[in-house]
């Protein structure tokens, strides 16, 4: 790879942030260079490139960092425009898209991270939510078309190549929850 | 050319994000004013997720969420820019967006809780202005658009006229006197500038309104 038109992206395996951008890389075709973070100890290059946050995932192309999943989805699609697109070209639809993946943060991925992070009456609370947008427990009969749609999306060769180990992924959720866990429980 | 409605309320700070972007571009809109004790069917069909201003709609289709509606006016009306056209820039310019969305509601948490619950948010909001104090603004011009205002200006807006109403109303204060001269400077910088100047809501009227609210929201907790 020429030095100017690197892509590194420092991710985590277990992180759907972090998968959001491989996946959109390899849909375009894009050559890049992964870098696993261990979050326990972050590196200071990560802590230099996303000195906000200092979070994953961070794509740097071009020595120049980029941070949130979002912007670096919308950042990739600009810069390599070729197909396939990421996202549609009409603005009406681009809205309408911006409006789906807000939706999407907030009240689903924002929902299930309390559901995972707690137990007891705030788990209740939350799992109410989930069950509204029909996400986390997706019920076959309830909701046909997003199970459907799930089950297209992991079926796609690309996605399956991405998607981390079921067994590996339960672990470290296992471990994450543990954590939280004992650091509310005070 | 099809005509532009914007369905606001004048003591939110989302609708005036649409009304100041609108302004900028020269855009001729028809306003209409949602009372938000009593929505119109209009808006309930328009914003059926979630009910709220503000709402956009260009030749009779709407669009929701204040950022969203700013990105597609942009790109529908590409004179004066809100958004830098250099992909690296527009990334960094939804970096911060991306940041207010995230962390702005902390300080209107402020307005809502009192005790234990605000003492958290006033945290949470503090973090965020020194960020925006440290990263966002070190090194830059006037605006965080460099000489003239773009949408990370416009997205923090809020900040400008409706922050010191909160801290007015629960007597909780943000920006001490000597801390954050860049963001202070900011404040003053923005609110001079003649679209927003003379689009601003009236600051004894949102005082009496959000005391009035806040009341309300207390003691139905």
């Amino acid at each position: 790879m020429v030095e100017e038109n690197r892509v590194t992206l420092r991710g985590m395996w277990s992180s759907m942030y972090s998968k959001r951008v491989e996946l959109a890389l390899r849909v375009k075709g894009i050559e890049y260079e992964y870098m696993e973070e261990d979050l326990m100890n972050k590196s200071m290059l990560l802590l230099r490139y996303n000195p906000v946050h200092k979070k994953v995932p961070v794509l740097v192309h071009n020595g120049k960092p980029v941070a949130e999943s979002l912007v670096i989805l919308e950042y990739i699609d600009e810069t390599w425009k070729h197909n396939p697109r990421l996202l549609p070209e009409d603005p009406y639809e681009r809205a309408k898209v911006g409006f789906w993946a807000n939706f999407l943060h907030l009240q689903v991925f924002e929902a299930l991270a309390v559901v995972f992070t707690s137990e007891g009456e705030v788990q209740e609370r939350a799992i109410e939510q989930e069950e509204v947008f029909g996400v986390k427990f997706i019920d076959r009969d309830k909701y046909p078309i997003i199970s459907s749609w799930v089950m297209s999306l992991t079926e796609l060769p690309l996605v399956k190549e991405v998607i981390p180990p079921r067994e590996k992924l339960a672990g470290i959720f296992r471990f994450i929850r543990d954590k939280a866990l004992k650091s509310s429980a005070v | 050319m099809e005509t532009v409605k914007l369905y606001g309320a004048w003591p939110s700070p989302f609708s005036y994000r649409v009304i100041w972007a609108l302004k900028l571009k020269g855009i001729p809109f028809e306003y209409i004013e949602e009372d938000l004790s009593s929505k119109s069917p209009q808006l309930l069909q328009y914003n059926p997720v979630y009910e709220k201003v503000p709402v956009l709609v260009h030749g009779g289709r709407p669009i929701c969420e204040s950022m969203v509606i700013l990105e597609y006016l942009d790109e529908k009306w590409p004179q004066q820019p809100l958004l830098p056209s250099d992909p690296y820039k527009r990334a960094e310019a939804r970096f911060w967006v991306k940041f207010g969305e995230d962390r702005g509601p902390s300080v209107w948490m402020i307005y809502r809780t009192e005790g234990e619950k605000q003492e958290k948010a006033r945290r949470d909001a503090l973090e965020m202005l020194t960020i925006l104090e440290e990263h966002g603004l070190n090194g830059k011009k006037k605006f965080f658009g460099g000489d003239n205002i773009n949408i990370v200006d416009i997205a923090f807006g809020g900040i400008a006229h409706w922050m010191g109403v909160i801290e007015e109303i629960t007597g909780v204060k943000l920006i001490e006197d000597n801390k954050f001269p860049l963001l202070k400077a900011w404040m003053h910088n923005f609110k001079e500038v003649s679209f927003i100047n003379e689009n601003l809501p009236n600051r004894e009227k949102m005082v009496a309104f959000f005391r009035a609210r806040r009341s309300m929201i207390l003691s139905s907790a």
